[in-house]
Parts: C-alpha cells; structure tokens; sequence
C-alpha cells in the first residue's frame, strides 16, 4: 500500500512526531511504500538540525533524517508554516535575507501544494496530531 | 506538475474543522491549506463542527487578543471552486448558535448562468457522518 503522512505536531511536546516515525518505519519494514512524510503545524520543527536533546534521550529529528536516508524518504517541511516558525533553508536564507539556516539533514522545504499531491497519489494519508 | 496528477485522478477531499478559530493557529493554516488544495482540481468540502463551528461565526474581531483576523479569507472559499461547506447542526446548538450567526457564504454556480448560490449546508451528525465516510482524503484541522 502507498501511504502518506501528515505531521501537525513539533517535537517532544507532543508524541506525535514518535508516533509518526514509528508509524512510517513499521510501514516501511513490512513492505508498504511511504511516498512522503509532510510537516505542517509547528510540525515544521521536526525538521531543525539545531535541537539538542539530552543524550539518554532520543533524537527526533535526526532519527527521521536517518530513517530519510536508509530508505530514500521524502520529508518534506510546509514553507509557509516554516517561515512562520524559523525553519530555513539555504533557499530561504537568501530569499529572506537571513543570517542562517537551520535546516536538518534529510528534510527539504516545500509547499503545501505537497501535501495535496500526497493525498491525491496515496492510498492513505495518515495524521498524527493534536 | 507530476505526471500523476496530470491523470486526472478526482479524490474527495473533506478538511475538518473542528477547532475554535482563535486561541490555536489550527483554523488559519488549515484554512490555507484548502486554498492551496483548490489548484489540484480535486473534489472539495469543508466540514465544522465541535468548535470549529466558531470559525464561521459572523462579526470576529481580534483586535483585543492582537491576532490577525483572517475570517474574511472564509468569504474567498466560494471563488477557490469549494462548493460545499458543511456545518453540523448540533455543534451550532450546543453552542447556543444558529446559520443565522455564521457569516454568509456564497460561490458562483458556472452550471447554472453564474448564479449566487449559498454555500453553507447544515447537516445533522449522522448525515455529517456520512459526508465523511464517503471522502476518500480526510484533513483534520
């Protein structure tokens, strides 16, 4: 089965984020398809490579950018909530004219028009949320 | 756009709103995501209910919080080619709420010579029930 997922929750605050992970790997190790995992929200702050939790804890947002790379995923942060949040990209570094970025290794900045592809080519698309 | 989308696949989408419009940023971004939505020429409907009933609610002003007021971008909903929205009656009544509360919406029908035509449904929870068991793409906002 081709899923999509929907990330509405940041980090930590909220289980959201694990469950979507272990949502999205399980799927993954059983042979399903997961054909992109969308932050939205203060989702969005999954995606920073600056979080630095402690070290007996687990690290959100690089386990997605590992299960990302082991398993070719699209994560894919909305621009618009992003912007709202302070998560940038190099793109959007330049096009904000801002000191830095912060975004982690894995996770690209797009549209929402993503998410609506998502849903459109997905068998099912998944939320975790609040 | 992809070469799937170009296939022309329909899907309905139903965005739930179930939040109150301030208080939370929920409303606002899940209101943009049904804007964005209507680009892909896909089947859409909003659905509120619970407190997402408030969102509809005519005469919001934020002014005293100092958040934006984006209850008017509602209005647009009819011109981005959504033509249902449906609003569950027994979320209005326990609310001590109305349709004659909620700001007017309208869309143009291209069917039936560009008429103003209301977009507003109020559906009882069963009915609300099925509109979402028949929608193949739920977001829940």
């Amino acid at each position: 089965m081709k899923f999509a997922v929907l990330v509405n929750e940041g980090p930590y605050t909220h289980q959201a984020s694990d469950s979507a992970f272990h949502f999205t790997k399980a799927a993954i190790e059983q042979g399903h398809r997961v054909i992109r995992v969308f932050f939205y929200h203060d989702g969005v702050n999954n995606g920073t490579r600056l979080t630095t939790p402690p070290q007996d804890d687990r690290h959100i947002a690089n386990r997605w950018g590992e299960l990302a790379q082991e398993h070719d995923l699209d994560l894919v942060v909305c621009v618009a909530a992003a912007q709202r949040r302070g998560v940038v990209d190099e793109d959007e570094q330049k096009r904000n004219s801002k000191d830095a970025n912060n975004i982690a290794d894995g996770f690209r900045i797009s549209g929402l028009g993503q998410l609506i592809e998502a849903g459109i080519q997905a068998d099912r698309l998944v939320t975790f949320g609040d | 756009m992809s070469e799937e989308l170009q296939s022309g696949i329909v899907k309905k989408f139903l965005y739930i709103n179930r939040r109150a419009p301030h208080g939370t940023n929920y409303a606002q971004e899940g209101l943009e995501v049904a804007l964005i939505g209507a680009a892909f020429d896909q089947d859409v409907a909003m659905a509120y209910l619970d407190d997402g009933v408030f969102q509809l609610k005519a005469g919001q002003d934020t002014k005293a919080i100092g958040t934006k007021n984006f209850s008017a971008t509602y209005r647009a909903l009819g011109d981005y080619d959504v033509k249902r929205v449906y609003v569950e009656r027994e979320s209005l009544e326990r609310r001590g709420l109305s349709e004659d509360d909620l700001m007017p919406l309208v869309y143009e029908d291209e069917d039936d010579d560009w008429e103003e035509k209301p977009l507003i449904h109020v559906v009882s929870a069963r009915e609300m029930q099925q509109i979402i068991s028949e929608s193949d793409v739920l977001l829940n906002f």
